[in-house]
């Protein structure tokens, strides 16, 4: 294992001393319990937005803490869920009597911390509310699974709610928008090499030189095949088949395309992708509004993709391109 | 040994906190064939986190004592194994409340709120290649080691040590039996088919956790 690190206990915590320095104007990290807040004074009467996860998936959550995006972010130890007493102090640091609104990705963990978070808040009387993103196309959903894991759509459920919660929208109306916009995204993902957990020191899975893991989530799991690595077109079309086919997009719909990097690859492929993934949508009628083309939610040094294309709608337009100010995204003003 | 005092618990715990630290790296590996390969570490990371807080918990009440063990469990392990671990020492501690000491039924009558804390919090039945796997097994054979005690012959011991003799040898086979089983909950579940042929390193923690109760007691 070669990476910059002291000691894999110490990770989490020094980034996150780092990250507070190199953002002071944006950020405060509370280190015991875990969890990173907006620098600004909390927003009375605004509705509070939190979202965590593990550590290892960077910039997501905390490098999204900013004007016009997070309140809060609690990052667990590596790929590993935050615990309920640090999503409920977050929870209660952030929360403007306007009730908090958790972003949770589906994954079992995740869920159950939430829900056990969710618990103590309200019990300490602070409304709650929760959007689940289970956005990813590759694992079917059926009765035999815990249903779809949560990947790249939490990303736009994180900006396009953080623009109305900045607008002052009541909890329910922002908690409604992050479902609709969880219920129109759809992502998929591709991985060309494994990513070392720090703890176990060793990759989380082997791939050969010429194979590619298809399916994949965002915490090293392996995918939900392996198949011959191809050429970039073609992979694009691996990403973006499975999403067209899977949320009934109709010519003429504004789209929004996001391509993500998983962390080890470098933006120069990303755009590659980006370049035939945008000539599919348009293939099949589609307005490619608005897109993002970066890495925004990545596991550790993993090299690969993922798609996510949500269906917009003027709501969701207008919340977008609605003023950021995070490290990690910034546009307006 | 007929009945496990707050001691007894405390003993346990410290043992468990060995055992995780030493098969951290098993663990691990069984989740990295199927997970995210952190059970290893969360595991390890949270009994060490209850061994050295065991000074502060109440240790004439077993309830109390377990109940305290959960929740430092809930706010250390993190992922999936925080809330479900946690949920079992509540959940057991909730049923043993006020109780000196727990006696065979009573631990019986414990670990099965646990069980039920944990197949709720994680709606996982037996079959889904989870922790119950290992769980449920045990708390079968300490409900059939209660109903029909060892028969006379084998080694001498206590109604008690009978039962987490072969509680702990349930919660292992149920942990082997899980290697051919295609997950259906947990982060397994997203691999469908290709879980099938690994050790669930869920049961498999549970199954370490009741080996160290029954070594506990001398078995």
């Amino acid at each position: 294992m070669k990476k910059l690190i002291n000691a894999p206990d110490d990770l989490v915590d020094e980034a996150l001393e780092g990250m507070a320095l190199a953002h002071a104007e944006l950020l405060r990290v509370n280190a015991a319990p875990r969890f990173v807040t907006r620098a600004e004074a909390k927003g009375k009467g605004k509705v509070a937005l939190l979202s965590g996860g593990g550590s290892g998936h960077e910039p997501l959550h905390a490098g999204f803490v900013g004007r016009g995006m997070l309140d809060a972010a609690c990052p667990g130890a590596v790929f590993t869920s935050p615990t309920p007493d640090q999503i409920f102090e977050a929870t209660r640091a952030v929360d403007g009597d306007a009730g908090v609104l958790h972003i949770i990705k589906n994954y079992t963990g995740d869920v159950m911390n939430f829900e056990m978070a969710a618990e103590l808040a309200r019990e300490a009387g602070i409304p709650v509310e929760g959007v689940l993103v289970n956005d990813d196309v590759a694992v079917e959903d059926s009765l035999y699974t815990a249903g779809r894991r949560g990947v790249g759509t939490t990303v736009l459920v994180e900006k396009i709610c953080g623009g109305a919660a900045e607008a002052g929208r009541p909890l329910e109306e922002v908690a409604a928008l992050g479902r609709r916009v969880n219920a129109r995204g759809r992502s998929m993902g591709v991985a060309l090499s494994a990513c070392t957990v720090p703890h176990a020191g060793k990759p989380s899975f082997e791939l050969g030189a010429d194979e590619m893991e298809v399916g994949i989530g965002i915490h090293g799991e392996p995918g939900r095949r392996r198949a011959k690595l191809e050429p970039a077109d073609r992979v694009a079309e691996i990403l973006m088949q499975p999403i067209l086919d899977d949320l009934p997009f109709e010519p003429g719909d504004d789209v929004l395309l996001f391509v993500n990097g998983m962390g080890g690859t470098p933006l120069l492929e990303l755009y590659v992708v980006y370049r035939k993934a945008r000539a599919i949508a348009q293939g099949r009628g589609l307005k490619v509004a608005r897109s993002l083309v970066g890495s925004y939610i990545t596991s550790l040094e993993m090299a690969g993709a993922s798609a996510t294309l949500l269906k917009l709608d003027d709501e969701m337009l207008r919340w977008w391109d609605a003023p950021v100010h995070t490290p990690a995204l910034r546009w307006g003003t | 040994m007929d009945a496990l005092s707050g001691a007894h618990i405390a003993a346990w715990i410290e043992r468990a906190a060995d055992v995780m630290e030493r098969e951290k790296a098993l663990l691990t590996e069984l989740d990295a064939a199927i997970g995210d390969s952190d059970h290893g570490v969360n595991m390890a990371r949270g009994f060490t986190a209850v061994r050295s807080r065991l000074g502060g918990l109440d240790h004439g009440d077993v309830g109390a004592l377990l109940k305290g063990v959960g929740m430092i469990l809930l706010s250390t392990v993190g992922g999936a194994s925080g809330p479900l671990y946690g949920t079992l020492f509540r959940d057991a501690g909730q049923r043993a409340a006020g109780a000196a000491a727990l006696d065979l039924a009573a631990l019986a009558g414990c670990l099965e709120a646990g069980l039920d804390g944990v197949k709720r919090r994680g709606k996982a039945s037996p079959g889904d290649k989870t922790m119950v796997d290992a769980l449920s097994p045990a708390v079968d054979a300490l409900k059939a080691a209660l109903s029909a005690p060892a028969p006379t012959g084998g080694p001498a011991r206590s109604p008690l040590m009978d039962g987490l003799a072969r509680a702990a040898e349930a919660a292992q086979a149920g942990a082997l039996a899980t290697v051919p089983l295609i997950a259906r909950k947990g982060r397994a579940s997203y691999l469908g088919e290709r879980s099938a042929g690994h050790q669930d390193p869920g049961a498999t923690s549970c199954s370490l956790l009741l080996r160290s109760l029954a070594a506990t007691a001398g078995v």
